[in-house]
This record gives C-alpha cells, structure tokens and sequence, in this order.
C-alpha cells in the first residue's frame, strides 16, 4: 500500500478559538480524483491549503510521493492583471529557469489544448469569466503536475460555461491522468467530476460521507438515476450532520 | 477620430489662453505684460540663440537627472517599506514627520554640503519629488490584494522573483502617476534652485532678466520654464501609459 498515493491522516486545524478542521482522514491513488462538498466556509479550502503546502496543520500529517509536483487554481483563478495570456501561462515555467523558446511552445500547445488560440496577447481584463478559468487551468497544467488541486474552480460561471469547462477538465484528465481534487459545493459537479467523493460536516469540518462514484466523467450519467440517487445521497449527508459513512445515522 | 477630437479641444485651449493674455497685455501695458506675440517671436528666435539653448539644457538635465534619481531610489524603497511591515514600522514614522516638511527650506544646507555646482540643485529636487513617489508606492503596496500574494505562492517562486513579476508591476500604475504628477513641484523648486549662485539654467535667466529689466527676455525664460514642464508631464504621461497598457484597460470597464 506504499505506491503513489496521496495519504491524509486525522488533520486537524484551528484558528484561534475556532477548530475548522477536525479528524480529517482519507487517500487518493495517482490519477484518480477527488471531489470535496460541504456546507460553505466549512474548512475545506482550509484543507486545500493545507495539501497543498500553503497552510500549516495543526494536527495528523499530509504525505505525498517526493517527486510529486502540485498545482493550486484558486477559487478567483490568480491571474496577474498585468502580465497578458501568454505571460500568465508561462510565468511558471520561468520562475523554474525554463529557457525562452521551450517556454513559447509550451504555451502555444496549451493555447491549443485549451481553445484559446489568438488571445495570447490579451490581458486578463480583456477575457471573458470562461477564458480567464481556461488561462487559470493552464498555468496550472503547464508545468505537468501530478496533483492538481482547485478551489471551487467553477463557481463564478454561469451554468452553460461550467459545464463547458467540466467537460474540458475531464479531456484534459483523460490525456494526462495527473490526480485532481476540487472543492466544489455543486453538487452535479461533485457527481461528475470527482472518482471519489468526500462529503464534511460543517464547522469544524468533519468527514461524513465517502463514496467511491459511479457515474465519475460520465456524461451520460448526468441525469441517470444512478446519480440521481447518489446526488440525493450527497444532499442528505449535507444537510443532516448526523449522518456518518454507509449512511448510517448516528445520535447526537 | 478621438486623437483629433483631443487635439482640437487643446488647441482651442491654446487659444483662448493667448486671448486672455492679450486681454491683460492691453490692460497692464507692454512694460508689465509684453504681447504674447511678441514674446512668441523673441522665443522663437531665441531658439536660434546657443547661450538660451544651454539655459534650456543645463535646466532640463537637472530636472530629468533628479526625477531618474528619485524614481530610483524612492520607488524600491517604497516597495521595501509597503512588503515589509517590519521595518515600516520604524521608518514610517521619519518619513511621515518629515514629509511635509517643505524640502526647499534645506537649500542653503544643500549648497554649503554639496557645493554650488548641479550636484545640490538635483539632490533638493530629487528630495522633494522622491517623498511623493516614496509615499505612493508604499501605499500601493499596502493595498495589494493578498490574493496575488498567494496565487504567486502557489507558483513557488523565490523572493526575488515575487519582486520582479508581482510587487513592481503592481506598484508601477501608482508610482508613475506620483511621478507625473510631481513633475509640477521638480520645476518650480528647479526655479528656486537655479535662482541662487548660478549663471546657468532657466531660473537664472529668468532672474537675471528680470533684475536687468529686459521683460521680453524674461517672458522668454518663462515661456521656457512652462514648456519644460510640459513636456516631463507629457513625457512621463506616455510612459505611463505604454508601461502600464494594462491599468488603462482595466480602468477602460
């Protein structure tokens, strides 16, 4: 059980009085995909945060493969106002002394796998919600992690675009089956996109639900009733913080 | 379209400052205000004239010297002070004691440390503008949503790094406009500098003119000063406007 996976053991996190992370425990296989969902402000970019090496825990321990490297989108995607497309998508690359020309193809080919061809030049003011996410997921993916982490990476689009971009996720997963967890608190979002999916109580967040998703990158199974169930089973947890794994009630 | 819409509005300006000061021409008499055209034909030939020209010369380099020397000292330094709230905590406090502190009281001091020559005029006129752009950075600085902090930390990027490709362009759009906008009080206290132990530059011509009585050659000198002026505002107005492309889009929305 020692090969490449991402292993997170009872984390805990407190700020000042208020514990927002507590007991926190689960793993995740190299390129698969993990789903967070809870209730808002309920700690789970805290723990993004924390995967990723930005926040320290407090408790319980983060252990990924030394030679994996991670990459954050954050929830309003970080893009530098000042520097255009292209620079934005290259800035990681030359913060790690990349030289100048291997730069310049690796974002055209990312200009290309994401559709956005002759906006290169623009700045970020100048992109559209859904292109500057497109930019965000590319400056991500530019430097090839391993584990892509992302804080409610869709949630300031609208309904058509997010789908759009769910959709492009899931190519780009498919070509390069780097591991990804995305916070989300959609939860058609959560069904389609995470191959595992881990529900948290409120504050402090607490694990009540973990689910080995069915319907993962299924586009059929948008409206099946497979995921019809699985998404009312994902609601009830969240809704009823009583609830623990298999479904079971437990008494307060 | 709108570059010729802008062009006509500042040439209609142009006029109607010649006709006022026509106006005053005709009411204080040709001793007190010379005409405007004939102060603009004795400028023009003035340009002709290579002891004018190295009035307007030795004027523009201590200018332009001192607003390159403030700008590159007060800029980093306001970086420094806007990031590391450590050490703005001490230094602040001398900087906002001693700001408005009007810095051209100090110009005899100047003189006595670092001589009659072009080293003490551009070291005063660097002092004063460079507390605006020290003031501004800073304060740019401050603002900076923590957001670009942390989206650069996801990166992983070094220090050095985080200055070049996130603390300077962020500061940048502010910085610029202190300079502009301090390019006004570098020429007038340009005018108090050059108006004490010289016998170059545009405020000594203009003082020197003046004490002789010779009103058209000091409206020259005048005339002078205002267009130097003008085109470091112009100057840094258009360096501003192609470094920071990005500012102007954003404020475009």
């Amino acid at each position: 059980m020692n090969g490449n996976v991402l292993r997170v053991e009872r984390l805990g996190k407190t700020f000042g009085e208020n514990s927002v992370l507590s007991n926190v425990s689960f793993s995740l296989p190299e390129g698969s995909s993990l789903a967070i969902i809870g209730p808002s402000g309920c700690g789970k970019s805290t723990l993004l945060a924390i995967v990723a090496g930005l926040a320290a825990a407090d408790s319980g321990s983060v252990a990924l493969p030394s030679h994996w490297k991670t990459a954050f989108i954050l929830q309003d995607y970080g893009l530098f106002p000042w520097k255009t497309v292209r620079d934005n998508l290259a800035l990681p690359l030359q913060l790690r002394g990349v030289a100048r020309k291997t730069r310049f193809a690796a974002v055209s080919s990312m200009l290309n796998e994401l559709g956005l061809e002759g906006l290169e030049r623009r700045f970020p003011v100048q992109l559209s919600g859904g292109q500057r996410q497109r930019v965000a997921i590319g400056r991500a993916l530019i430097s090839r992690p391993d584990l892509l982490l992302m804080d409610e990476p869709f949630a300031a689009l609208d309904a058509i675009t997010r789908e759009h971009l769910q959709n492009l996720l899931l190519s780009v997963w498919q070509r390069r089956r780097m591991s990804f967890m995305l916070v989300t608190h959609n939860v058609a979002e959560a069904v389609f996109l995470g191959r595992f999916i881990m529900v948290l109580s409120g504050r402090p967040a607490t694990r009540t639900l973990w689910l080995d998703n069915p319907c993962f990158g299924d586009a059929s199974c948008r409206n099946s009733e497979e995921s019809l169930s699985l998404m009312r089973n994902i609601r009830e947890a969240l809704e009823e913080p009583g609830i623990r794994e298999s479904g079971e009630k437990v008494m307060p | 379209m709108k570059m010729l819409d802008i062009l006509f509005r500042y040439a209609v300006a142009f006029l109607a400052l010649l006709l006022l000061w026509q106006v005053g021409a005709w009411a204080l008499g040709p001793y007190l205000l010379p005409a405007p055209s004939e102060v603009l034909e004795a400028w023009a030939q003035s340009l002709h004239d290579p002891v004018m020209r190295g009035h307007v010369a030795s004027s523009a380099m201590r200018v332009g010297a001192a607003m390159t020397l403030a700008f590159a000292v007060a800029f980093p330094l306001g970086i420094l002070l806007g990031y590391r709230r450590r050490i703005d905590r001490y230094v602040s406090p001398m900087v906002f004691l001693t700001y408005p502190l009007p810095k051209i009281v100090l110009l005899p001091v100047f003189l006595t440390l670092f001589g009659l020559g072009d080293l003490s005029k551009i070291l005063i006129i660097a002092l004063t503008t460079g507390y605006q752009i020290l003031v501004v950075t800073r304060d740019g600085i401050r603002r900076l949503d923590a957001r670009y902090l942390d989206a650069f930390r996801t990166l992983g990027g070094s220090c050095v790094q985080l200055i070049r490709h996130v603390l300077v362009p962020a500061a940048l759009p502010s910085a610029m406009t202190a300079l502009k906008v301090s390019s006004g009080t570098a020429v007038a206290v340009l005018f108090m500098a050059e108006s004490f132990a010289t016998q170059s530059g545009l405020g000594f011509l203009i003082m020197d003119a003046w004490g002789r009585g010779d009103q058209l050659e000091m409206f020259c000198g005048i005339l002078s000063m205002s267009l130097l002026g003008l085109a470091i505002y112009e100057i840094c107005h258009v360096a501003e406007r192609v470094i920071c492309r990005w500012k102007r889009l954003e404020n475009r929305r």
